[in-house]
């Protein structure tokens, strides 16, 4: 039977630039013991649709223009602030993204896990303080969280993001909800992290038999735990049916087009390597930290070493990739080589020439030849500045161009980067994510650099525009004949772009090379934990995989 | 969002305006602000032409006449001396306005350099400078503005000085704290990685990301200063009747408020004329400053 029966929801949003239909027309049920995903792209409406069944959106902009959502026999659409509080209390939970932020960094961990229980609405079923704690600490205990009795009077910053995720499971569960809403509850964490909390959901959703809404733009994710599947676009439904259907019988173009954008198997490109001729060699880089949370006199703890003893070279012409979860270093690493941080020890030669040790002023020439692209497209652009300012900058800057040439070269960047040139004088952001990449990879290509590190240029961005930008990307390193350090925590999208590929954990290079030897015979036990934790979009292998980690 | 791979060929010249023009077009769509705008300049002009358009001298005394209330003779009354209120507001408009101006734009470019610099190398010149800033907060103003007067004796542009000296402090602060934030920005720090020189980051990158917060603090400083002017004079460190201020006049006019309401209420609505317009034109250049609101 259905716990949760949407019907034509319709939410929008009335901003001053007119009405935008966040959720248009949007139907579908959940069963007890059943998973639905809501698969879609960043502004699809997915979050707005499960934030509204809570009213969780801000009034105004948001409206709910129309539909019901039956919960139980109740219209959560309709009730009254203090029933929702109710439903909310008992009955509907929430996983909110980012495990960083969603906990309060003032309160101990046990003292927010027990609140819902000693602040409940209503007086009757309120706990006692002792009561609450047991329950606390057994729940606790059932996440994976070790040694929950100590770990209950921990505050939030002592847990790592997959434990902190388990806290706020735990969390949402404490309360013993009927319909628990995973919003993107695995998309800030590594990938091995992410398999084992999909598990955990998994698991404890058989045991109490909640029914799940999971929110995801990613299909991969998805394909292991969802029972049925829900692809929404610009606020609409484009594709619903079960998984199976879904992902082996596709109907959708849309649905099409986001299976297809899922990098999968091997570069295409030939491996333009020059193994005579190398662009860079590191021998021995060490960078550490001063570790300033350590304020124990223990000489071990002093440092916190990102990169700890590193050999690498770099062929001409190759595309090398570099991954690793996150705090491995590997930015750190791809910083270093540019000297962007100081490097405690070793060396970093650029064809030949040792980097290390030049000042600042020394670099200059060299900067010109070795360039960076950052991830975050909306932090790596100067808000003040127009895309003319940001592409005119380094062209100037090295005297690539002059104020009489800079207008036409700027253009003949933003057309190589795939940017309409009338857009030459907007801001970043009146740009999309992907489209302002493209500026950033324009800025980077700007000074005809022979070298440039790419570190997580797509992980911040939906899976069709990371398929565009990957392609761009690949189309530059031919047509420039560039040399590249491709970072990435994504290990599928570093198959598809690397010739050669170099595994990085806790500081050390573990593994390195070919990049298809590499994913069919990998020597380190890290390499085959990464590799085996790969969420691919084939729901039977999927399953078959689950189910084998839990026997 | 599309994100086409081909981009139309033609190229379109629009005219490549800067930040700044930007900001004049979006401003001069703001009405309030523009509004603002007027009062200020309407005020400074009047204080420029002030020795030629006064209608008395305000320093000339007329004791029989005494303070009278606003009458067709004296629009603005006089003051107990019997001197023309519209004429010593005038005047007064002339110090204040100036302090204001002056004293904040001391303060402005001092506070943001310095915050700057100290913001974005960290580290030990952070600390170094910062701990100076600390030492000069927890000097007495007082003592300080003393000392200054022992050793210079007093003038107007010592007034300048210490107050400007003062109020540096709190900007230098601000800017610190929203530089340390952009610091670490990938902005900046592809900026580094173009081979960009340091001082080149702060003034294109770091300072014009600061500039919200210090036009709002810059607004509010204004009229604290012509207040710390009227605080000053009034102890006798700064300018001296006959000559007189906006401050001086409402310390003045509170002392008589309950027989003669006029001498307060003149200079209260001069000052507060300012204050408003200043406000009004902050928030108006602080959105029109910042790309992120629209242009229309």
């Amino acid at each position: 039977m259905a716990i949760l029966e949407v019907k034509e929801l319709k939410v929008y949003f009335h901003t001053r630039n007119g009405v935008v239909k966040a959720v248009d027309n949007v139907s579908f049920s959940v069963d007890s013991g059943k998973t639905l995903a809501i698969v879609g792209e960043s502004g699809s409406g997915k979050s707005v649709t499960c934030y509204s069944l809570l009213d969780l959106l801000p009034k105004p902009p948001a409206k709910i223009e129309g539909g019901t959502a039956m919960f139980n026999g109740s219209d959560l659409l309709s009730c009254s602030p203090e029933q929702m509080r109710h439903h909310r209390c008992n009955d509907i939970a929430v996983i909110f993204q980012d495990p960083m932020t969603s906990l309060n960094p003032y309160l101990t961990v046990g003292d927010q896990l027990i609140e819902p229980l000693i602040y409940h609405p209503n007086k009757d079923k309120r706990e006692r303080r002792v009561e609450a704690r047991l329950k606390a600490i057994a729940l606790l205990d059932e996440v994976g969280i070790v040694d929950p009795v100590a770990r209950f009077d921990s505050y939030p910053h002592e847990f790592s993001g997959g434990m902190r995720q388990r806290v706020i499971i735990a969390m949402a569960l404490i309360t013993e909800p009927k319909l628990l809403i995973c919003d993107e509850p695995t998309t800030a964490l590594d990938v091995t992290i992410q398999a084992q909390i999909l598990q955990l959901i998994k698991k404890l959703q058989e045991k109490r038999n909640v029914a799940v809404i999971f929110i995801s733009h990613d299909l991969g994710v998805v394909a292991g735990i969802a029972d049925t599947v829900l692809v929404m676009c610009n606020g609409t439904i484009r594709e619903t049916g079960s998984t199976d259907d879904i992902f082996y019988h596709t109907q959708n173009d849309y649905t099409k087009k986001l299976l297809a954008a899922i990098p999968e198997g091997a570069k295409r490109l030939q491996n333009r390597s020059d193994e005579t001729q190398k662009i860079i060699q590191v021998d021995n880089l060490k960078t550490y930290f001063k570790n300033q949370s350590d304020s124990s006199n223990n000489p071990a703890k002093e440092f916190v070493k990102a990169v700890d003893n590193v050999s690498l070279s770099i062929n001409h012409g190759e595309i090398l990739g570099l991954v690793g979860e996150s705090g491995s270093g590997k930015s750190t690493l791809g910083r270093s080589i540019l000297q962007l941080v100081p490097n405690t020890a070793g060396t970093v030669r650029f064809k030949g020439e040792t980097l290390t040790g030049l000042s600042q002023k020394q670099l200059v020439p060299w900067r010109r030849k070795m360039q960076m692209i950052f991830q975050d497209p909306y932090a790596s652009l100067n808000p003040r500045m127009t895309v003319f300012q940001t592409l005119s900058e380094p062209l100037l800057h090295h005297g690539i161009a002059d104020r009489g040439t800079v207008n036409a070269q700027v253009a003949q960047l933003m057309n190589e980067v795939g940017l309409a040139q009338i857009q030459m004088h907007k801001y970043p952001h009146e740009f999309s994510g992907g489209q302002r990449q493209r500026i950033a990879i324009g800025r980077a290509i700007a000074t005809k650099p022979e070298f440039i590190i790419a570190d997580e240029p797509v992980s911040a961005l939906d899976v069709t525009i990371q398929a565009q930008i990957l392609d761009l990307i690949l189309s530059l390193v031919e047509r420039h004949n560039l040399t590249m350090l491709f970072i990435s925590h994504d290990l599928s999208v570093v198959r598809y772009i690397s010739d050669r590929v170099a595994v990085m954990n806790k500081g050390l290079i573990v593994e390195a090379g070919e990049t298809e030897t590499l994913w069919k015979s990998p020597q380190h036990a890290y390499t085959r934990q990464l590799l085996k934790a790969i969420p691919l979009a084939d729901p039977k292998s999927e399953r078959l995989r689950m189910a084998g980690v839990w026997a | 969002m599309s994100d086409s791979i081909t981009a139309p060929m033609d190229v379109i010249h629009e005219k490549g305006s800067s930040l700044w023009q930007d900001a004049w077009i979006k401003l001069s769509k703001n009405y309030l602000a523009l509004l603002g705008l007027a009062v200020l300049v309407l005020l400074v002009v009047i204080s420029l032409l002030t020795p030629w358009i006064a209608p008395y001298s305000y320093s000339a005394q007329n004791l029989d006449l005494g303070a009278t209330a606003p009458s067709l003779q004296h629009w603005l009354g006089t003051d107990v001396f019997g001197r023309d209120m519209l004429t010593r507001i005038m005047y007064g408009g002339r110090v204040s306005l100036m302090v204001g101006f002056v004293a904040t734009g001391v303060a402005l470019v001092i506070g943001i350099l310095w915050g700057a610099i100290a913001g974005f190398y960290g580290g030990r010149i952070d600390a170094l400078m910062m701990r100076i800033v600390d030492i000069l907060y927890a000097l007495p103003f007082m003592i300080f503005i003393v000392l200054l007067m022992v050793v210079f004796g007093r003038n107007i542009l010592l007034l300048f000085l210490a107050i400007g000296a003062v109020e540096w402090l709190t900007m230098a602060r601000i800017v610190r704290g929203q530089v340390m934030s952009l610091r670490h920005q990938e902005f900046v720090e592809a900026a580094n990685s173009l081979g960009l020189s340091q001082w080149t980051i702060i003034r294109r990158h770091i300072i014009p990301n600061t500039l919200g917060p210090v036009i709002v603090y810059t607004t509010l400083t204004i009229p604290s200063v012509m207040l710390l002017e009227a605080f000053l004079s009034f102890l006798g460190l700064g300018i001296q009747p006959p000559e007189s201020s906006w401050g001086l006049l409402i310390s003045y006019g509170v002392e008589t408020m309950e027989e003669y309401p006029w001498l307060l209420v003149f200079p209260g609505i001069a000052l507060s004329l300012t204050l408003f317009a200043l406000n009004f034109l902050g928030d108006g250049l602080r959105d029109a400053l910042d790309p992120r609101t629209s242009k229309d």
